[in-house]
């Protein structure tokens, strides 16, 4: 099997927080309308996880569920499982209106790691990065800089940023910047 | 800055994160409309001082086209409503009532 190429080769900067682009992940978009109880029961089936609550995110398994919008979500998964995923869902998803797809190679994933990530991310999102409004589980679409981006807080100092591949670099770039030594807030990060 | 909050996924979002969709609850006059419902469909907007009904798109979240009734002047947000209705729901009306008595916009009140 030939060798997947991710948008960035797997850069890495250090600074205030590590950027890393995170190797190669399935990723399946499905859409549905999620506010109907048999439809997300056939979700959970297909995906082999619960359906999360709005703007969170929930992990079983090695797979992670995204809230996206009222009739999305997003499916990540180890990259090999994307082929057998996608037929389970086609099988629980029958009958139901929806449309799931293996968008694996859409976009590009950076894990931002570090104390100072909640002040780094504020720098270049309207979204509210306070810990109370954003704990670890939740996922937010939003704006980064110049693009649209999903952020989800994995853990209290691990952010992941899901962008479109096309702007990938510019997503490591803007990251970079706005963790480099010398950049510290100390707004969320008291101890910086 | 403007803030409105996206009835689809709750989100307070900043103005950065939308995208304006022009004035709220036209008609869309199609063929074998007349000329004046097409051009007015096309050109006439309200414009207003005070008091407007729009929509928004939640661009950069979730994605969803909603309604936003708020004033022109200061910028206040009398509220946001779903985007499948034809004119601004009751309680939407009375929140604006509240806060700009004898309000008028085309003909509701
Ligand atoms: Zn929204």
């Amino acid at each position: 099997m030939s060798e997947i190429a991710t948008a960035l080769g797997g850069a890495r900067s250090d600074g205030l927080c590590t950027v890393c682009e995170v190797p190669p992940l399935g990723m399946i978009q499905i859409r549905a309308d999620l506010g109907a109880t048999a439809v997300r029961d056939a979700v959970a089936e297909g995906a082999g996880v619960a359906v999360p609550d709005v703007l969170r995110a929930t992990t079983e398994q090695g797979r992670t569920l995204c809230w996206f919008s009222p009739d999305e979500v997003l499916l990540i998964l180890p990259r090999g499982e994307a082929p057998s995923a996608l037929s389970a869902l086609a099988e629980a998803m029958e009958g139901h209106h929806h449309l799931a797809a293996d968008v694996s190679d859409m976009r590009a994933v950076l894990r931002v790691e570090g104390r100072a990530v909640r002040d780094v991310l504020a720098k270049l999102t309207p979204a509210d990065m306070a810990p109370g409004a954003f704990p670890p589980g939740s996922v937010r679409r939003t704006r980064l800089g110049q693009i649209a981006a999903a952020v989800r807080m994995v853990e209290d100092e691990t952010v992941e940023i899901l962008c479109f591949r096309s702007v990938a670099r510019y997503a490591f770039d803007l990251m970079t910047e706005a963790a480099r030594e010398g950049g510290a807030v100390g707004y969320f990060d008291r101890e910086a | 800055m403007l803030i409105l909050t996206c009835p689809y996924c709750g989100v307070a979002a900043d103005e950065t994160e939308l995208a304006p969709g022009g004035e709220a609850h036209l008609t869309r006059e199609g063929p074998g409309s007349d000329d004046d419902a097409f051009a007015g469909y096309l050109f006439h907007r309200e414009n207003p001082k005070g008091v407007h009904f729009e929509r928004w798109r939640h661009a950069m979240g979730c994605g969803k086209w909603f309604h936003a009734a708020r004033c022109t002047v200061t910028l206040e947000v009398f509220g946001t409503y779903a985007a499948q209705v034809t004119e601004p729901p009751r309680a939407i009306r009375d929140a604006v009532s509240a806060r700009r008595p004898g309000w008028r916009w085309r003909d509701l009140t």
